[in-house]
């Protein structure tokens, strides 16, 4: 969010100081700028407009300080000022330079205030004002705003931002503004509007169908209605072939939270058969480990931010894989054998995790932020992808490989299958058995860890997290087939896209129902889940 | 065996049998979910409450004596809030009772109340359709709140309107008075999209996406949301995600304050609207003293204050004043003299305790702020009355509430001229 | 019947259950409030809660510990009973509810539904309503049951399987449109039968009759385990397979046992929405179902009484820690749990019972069980 504004400004000044002669002085705009002090929305609203209208770029500065509520005045002698909070106080800056001008109470400064309408209007009067920006990220958002607003008033320096724009997909955004423009003005001629209508339909998307529907008065030649109307229709139809598409990534990306959510189950519960109520809450764990990095971070390295969930994916495996070993060398070895009993330790364990995280972190949700790498979304074509679900399923997909991995290529993974499969045997030949137990359910755990900081993206930190996960995970891995990893991975995607094309047509909580009966049903059919393994571990 | 049984027999029959004889204290119970599901809300209250009672006692107490807090956790397990209601009311013989969250606790618990004639606050927004003689409630009606908020946008410009909720019935009502209110403004049948969600819901990718196409349609829409507590992270998490920024289809949400922010990121957030009677940015001494008091208590000074905060500080005062203006903390008494009770509220106004037993309230309309607070943007003129029956639905519209003698009705039907719920 | 069905340990835990049930009300009824021996209303509701928890858990402990089916699910059963029985107290609500509809329920005519949903046709009828309560769990249970063992689902997958029911139950009675009050559930409940629920005379009355169903749904179950399909079961339990092999239609007996269960569940769950006043779809959560396997295994599992004692300590624990530590109760239950798992592997009964003379029949939840291949 940031990031882009700054370089805006940084822009803007450039341009401002290339051309200080060309525009009204800096006096005359802080004259103007001066009408926001003490203004009510409406003030505030014609203020802004006034600014903008001396096109000078450095009005834009102004703008978006405005845009973004730093905006302020100082109660005593009325001055403007840029400030930002600083704890309890204020960081100053002076209006055009930004030059730092020292810091001031709180209660001495007095904000502009903004509303919606507000910042949609100086959206469109920045746009219009940076259209010739060179800073291409700049005169991208710039062509948005301007589409948007449909605003005439642009055309002109739209014009020769064509002309001058050498990126051809700009060119091209800007030529979509352009008709925008032209479409939703009444006085222009209606061959023109009508190619307009053309250039729009091609645009596609969603903003395409509003401005399609919104551009135009009530006095528009029926012809070009009619144009409109069928340019949406086409637009529609194409949106909804999309449709499906998006429904599958939603699947995939609901399946890989699934997955994550399971995949730690997978072991502890398939490979071992404990049934481990306290997954959840080692899942909980990780999140809860996500946040204390991202405190630590927030107050000793601000700089690390872009990286604390790297720095707490180690961390997060450590902190739940410990707790899994204590868990299993404290409470589980001694019930191995009945696995139904290791279903009420844990049910205890993860009454006590619960209330621990509870009482020392508290019981309220936890603020995890996203890094700018996991923020935002692309679009591939109509569909909307979003980073944040993205990297999930990358990441969900990479543990799932990893833990393949250690199964089968590695010393230990080696030992771990030998002690599930036959653990007197494995100990006659020298396996340690009561150590890879621990350090099964320890890797176990410590994934579900590995989970809860990818949840932590999208989900509540709280100390309920692990329970809204529970049932769902054992769902997956009993679907999947215990004991077969491969099983919860099909599990987990086939429930998720299930669950993505039931959610349009029945509602997200009958969709989530209707799965339910068909996991029920599909047992009956497959009573060992849909990779079953043979063996004896299965029936323990 | 017989020996277990016995003891543990004789052990509930001590805890049971042991009310409180001799007072040299006013007890007051704080009936709030301190684990489960519910605790993310409610423990603040808790701590609040136990705050104003401190307070209180500093002043020098009720009546002359002490009062004293006594804090139960019903766990979020709605029989276990009558359960425990009944203990505070029965066992511990409490004056008055604050506390539930939600409107299934606060009906677990009702004829509990009604049974043992003892004092509810609730101090949580709630759906209306409700008046009993018991019961006070502090928190906002929907007139208080959701009426107001959509005034609000229609001056804005919004046409289109989504109605999400999670599936219970605070939304479904909310949302059947919201559905009535836009027709009777002219908005038409295709403009509104009503949406109901599961508890806890974290996966909105669809729905985000269906908000988004409906906002397509060229006229500026808005989505009313009634989403409950916890699902809202993620709802917020989505829609930022998916790029829906304020200027284009702004959210106002009835459930989301200071609190339930505070578990995001607001930055992309800014200018998603809230509706509420209190905000924590008030910019008032009384709100002020009430933050500092609060950060002093709770040792903590990033923690912010939140609406049923502010309920839970008029209820107390009133009860404090009713009490004292009785000269008894005796329930009936106390029923008739807070009628009427005016206390001041934390934005700068008073609140008055009406004869529905609902109480008056500013509305605000607050709009997400990147450090987590809301700034107030719009304001009713003036003070509404919480409102028992709406007017909107058709089957409450003659209803009538007031507990004021000869009266002393809930649901007084004014077409039949009878008092409800009484068989004839 | 055969006399075997009355040992030692049922005949105690009959005689205390009688006592109890005659003690209670007299020493609430008889007594004037303020006398020592006076026992509050309070006490006597909290009490028959307990019992109607006390017969979910024997009726739990038929179907786990005496045929080895975990079901993750009995909450659904208990529900579903506890509806049955609100519906039937929301229709005798009549013309007393808050909008005065002689029909529909309260929270169906402000959500504007315009007629009753076919099946809360006949639930004014109270002998309609009663068969319900036992009808519905039972029928469920048998579909389900009847799916679930043909296909031979078992162990630790069936427990998933029933856990998958009841919560896919609780988000379907979660949902307003299913026309059962939604989060809300039922409440707001009058009278039974035409007697006041607030008086203190009903209470103690519905009391008794929890007592009188906990004695008899245990005495049904102590003939049912003591008969020869009672054998058999066990047999069910500790090598499905062998029995299978030597003749027996293990299906049917599975069928029979869980039906049977879940309609005492049922039953139970009858009991307990008067006295609690209140069903909603939190009776359906997991969690719940969780917590009624847990009181079996608290009391020692494959005892039947021991069920009931778990079911008694567990509930008592619940109202005495949240009242006594509202702020870490919670450690205390899960490190009772965790403690009772590791430490007392039949229960409080086994403890309890400890020195007593061996029993043929010993709680399965010690030996370590046989894999079968």
């Amino acid at each position: 969010m940031t990031r882009p504004h700054r370089l805006i400004i940084l822009a803007v000044l450039c341009l401002g100081i290339a051309s200080t002669t060309a525009f009204a002085d800096e006096t005359s705009l802080r004259e103007i700028a001066a009408g926001f002090v003490g203004a009510n929305f409406s003030g505030v609203s014609e203020t802004a407009q006034t600014l903008a209208e001396t096109g000078d770029p450095a009005a834009a500065v102004i703008l978006q300080a405005l845009r973004e509520g730093r905006l302020h005045w100082m109660k005593s002698d009325e001055t403007l000022m840029i400030a930002d909070r600083d704890g309890r106080e204020m960081r100053l800056f002076e209006l055009f330079s930004e030059e730092p001008a020292g810091t001031a109470r709180r209660r001495d400064l007095s904000k502009v205030k903004v509303n919606n309408a507000i910042r949609n209007q100086v959206d469109g009067l920045i746009g219009g004002l940076t259209l010739l920006s060179p800073d291409p990220e700049a005169r991208r958002s710039a062509v948005t705003a301007v589409f948007e607003r449909r605003d005439p008033a642009f055309l002109e320096t739209l014009n020769r931002a064509i002309e001058q724009e050498e990126d051809a997909r700009l060119q091209a955004l800007m030529e979509d503004a352009r008709a925008a423009i032209v479409l939703a003005d009444d006085g222009a001629p209606l061959e023109a509007r009508l190619a307009a209508v053309a250039t729009i339909e091609a645009r596609g998307g969603q903003d395409a169908l509003s401005t399609l529907a919104a551009a135009l008065s009530e006095d528009a030649p029926p012809a070009l209605v009619d144009a409109a109307a069928e340019a949406r229709a086409t637009v529609e139809a194409r949106l909804k072939i999309w449709g499906y598409s998006q429904n599958v990534w939603q699947g995939v990306s609901l399946g890989s939270v699934l997955l994550l959510a399971a995949i730690g189950l997978a072991i502890t519960f398939g490979v071992m058969g404990v049934i481990n109520m306290a997954h959840g809450e080692l899942v909980m764990l990780g999140a809860y480990t996500t946040f204390f990095v991202q405190e630590i971070i927030r107050t000793s390295a601000p700089g690390l931010f872009e990286w604390s969930l790297l720095i707490a994916l180690p961390l997060a495996f450590l902190v739940s894989g410990g707790v899994g070993v204590l868990i299993e060398r404290g409470v589980v070895r001694w019930l191995y054998g009945r696995p139904l009993e290791t279903l009420l330790a844990t049910w205890g364990l993860s009454l006590i995790l619960q209330q621990t995280v509870r009482t020392i972190f508290g019981p309220n949700n936890r603020e995890v932020g996203n890094p700018d790498w996991m923020s935002g979304a692309m679009h591939l074509g109509e569909l909307t992808i979003t980073y944040n679900r993205l990297w999930i399923i990358v990441f969900a997909l990479a543990v799932f490989a990893l833990l393949l991995l250690v199964l089968r290529h590695t010393p230990m993974g080696l030992q771990m299958r030998a002690v599930t499969q036959n653990r007197a045997m494995a100990a006659d030949m020298g396996v340690r058995t009561g150590w890879v137990d621990a350090m099964t359910f320890g890797l176990g755990a410590g994934v579900a860890g590995l989970a809860g900081v990818a949840l932590s993206q999208i989900d509540n930190v709280s100390p309920n997290l692990g329970q809204s996960y529970i049932v769902d995970s054992f769902m997956v891995v009993v679907f999947g087939g215990a004991g077969n990893l491969w099983g919860a991975l099909a599990g987990a995607f086939t429930l998720g896209i299930a669950n993505k094309f039931l959610e349009p047509v029945a509602g997200a909580v009958l969709a989530k129902i209707l799965v339910l009966i068909f996991i029920i049903l599909f047992i009956q059919k497959r009573p060992r889940g849909l990779f079953a393994v043979r063996g004896r571990a299965v029936e323990a | 065996m017989n020996k277990a049984l016995a003891g543990l027999a004789l052990g509930l029959g001590v805890v049971a049998t042991t009310p409180a004889v001799a007072q040299d204290t006013i007890k007051v119970g704080i009936l709030h979910s301190l684990s489960g599901t519910m605790a993310i809300s409610e423990t603040t209250l808790k701590d609040a409450m136990l705050m104003l009672i401190e307070e209180q006692n500093k002043n020098g107490g009720l009546l002359g004596m002490q009062i004293e807090p006594v804090v139960v956790d019903p766990a979020s397990d709605w029989p276990l809030f009558a359960e425990k209601a009944r203990e505070l009311i029965e066992v511990n013989g409490v004056a008055a009772v604050f506390g539930c969250w939600t409107s299934v606790s606060r009906k677990s618990v009702l004829p509990v109340f009604e049974e043992l004639n003892s004092l509810l606050f609730y101090p949580v927004q709630y759906e209306g359709e409700e008046s009993q003689r018991n019961v006070f409630y502090t928190g906002a009606a929907p007139n208080q709140q959701a009426i107001p908020a959509v005034d609000y946008l229609m001056d804005q410009g919004v046409e289109r309107w989504v109605l999400a909720g999670t599936d219970y019935v605070y939304p479904r009502t909310t949302n059947k008075i919201l559905e009535q209110y836009l027709k009777d403004n002219g908005v038409a049948e295709e403009d509104v999209m009503i949406n109901y969600t599961p508890f806890g819901h974290s996966d909105w990718q669809t729905i985000v996406a269906d908000i988004k196409a409906f906002g397509s349609a060229g006229k500026m829409t808005a989505v009313v949301s009634t989403i409950n507590g916890d699902a809202n992270v993620p709802f917020y998490k989505e829609l930022a995600n998916q790029g829906i920024e304020a200027t284009d289809i702004p959210v106002v949400a009835f459930s989301v304050g200071e609190e339930e922010l505070a578990g995001i990121d607001t930055g992309p957030l800014v200018g998603h609207l809230a509706a509420w009677n209190y905000f924590m940015s008030a910019d008032t001494d009384a709100n002020h003293d009430f933050i500092d008091t609060w950060h002093a208590f709770i040792g903590d000074d990033t923690r912010v204050t939140n609406d049923p905060m502010e309920a839970h500080y008029i209820g107390f005062n009133m009860w404090v004043k009713a009490v004292e203006a009785a000269g008894t903390t005796d329930p009936d008494a106390v029923i008739d003299s807070i009628i009427g009770v005016s206390v001041p509220n934390l934005t700068g106004g008073y609140a008055a305790m009406m004869p529905n037993h609902h109480i008056t309230k500013p509305v605000l309309i607050g709009e997400i702020q990147d450090d987590g607070q809301f700034e107030i943007v719009d304001s009713t003129n003036g003070l509404v009355v919480g409102d028992a029956w709406s007017d909107y639905l058709p089957e409450s519209a003659p209803l009538i509430s007031d507990w004021r003698k000869p009266l002393s009705c809930g649901n007084f039907n004014t077409e039949t001229g009878q008092c409800g719920g009484t068989g004839g | 019947m055969s006399p075997r069905a009355f040992d030692r340990r049922s005949l105690v835990f009959l005689g205390l259950l009688f006592i109890v049930v005659v003690a209670v009300p007299l020493a609430n009824l008889a007594t004037a409030p303020g006398s020592w021996a006076h026992l509050p209303s309070f006490a006597v509701s909290l009490f028959g809660k307990y019992l109607c928890y006390a017969l979910l858990a024997v009726a739990l402990d038929l179907v786990w510990g005496y045929c080895g089916i975990l079901s993750l699910g009995h909450g659904a059963f208990f529900a579903l009973g506890g509806y049955a029985m609100g519906m039937h107290l929301m229709r005798e609500i009549g013309p007393r509810g808050v909008y005065g509809d002689p029909v529909l329920p309260d929270f169906m005519v402000f959500l504007n539904w315009d007629r009753l949903p076919w099946f809360w046709h006949g639930f004014d009828m109270v002998w309609f309503a009663l068969a319900m309560t036992m009808v519905v769990p039972g029928v469920l249970a048998f579909v389900f049951g009847w799916l679930a063992f043909r296909s031979r689902v078992t162990g630790v997958y069936l427990s998933i399987m029933t856990q998958a029911l009841t919560y896919a139950l609780m988000l379907a009675f979660f949902r307003n449109e299913m026309g059962f009050g939604g989060n809300n559930g039922l409440t707001d409940f009058k009278d039974v039968l035409g007697f006041d629920l607030q008086s203190d005379a009903t209470r103690a009355g519905l009391f008794v009759l929890s007592g009188l169903a906990l004695a008899l749904g245990f005495i049904l179950c102590r003939v049912i385990v003591t008969s020869k399909a009672g054998k058999v079961l066990v047999a069910v339990r500790d090598a499905e397979s062998r029995t299978r092999f030597l003749g027996y239609r293990v299906e049917s007996y599975k069928l029979f046992v869980f039906t049977v269960s879940a309609m005492l569940a049922g039953l139970a769950g009858a009991l307990y929405t008067p006295q609690v006043g209140i069903i909603n779809p939190s009776e359906f959560s997991p969690a719940n179902s969780i917590e009624i396997v847990i009181m079996v295994a608290l009391g020692g599992r494959g005892t039947l009484v021991g069920a009931a004692l778990g079911a008694i300590v567990v509930g008592a624990a619940n109202t005495l820690l949240t009242g006594w530590f509202p702020d870490f109760w919670l450690f205390v239950l899960g490190g009772l749990f965790v403690a009772v798992t590791l430490f007392m592997p039949r229960g409080i009964l086994g403890v309890l019972e400890r020195g007593g003379p061996a029993r043929p029949g010993a709680p399965a939840g010690l030996a370590p069980r046989r894999k079968e291949a």
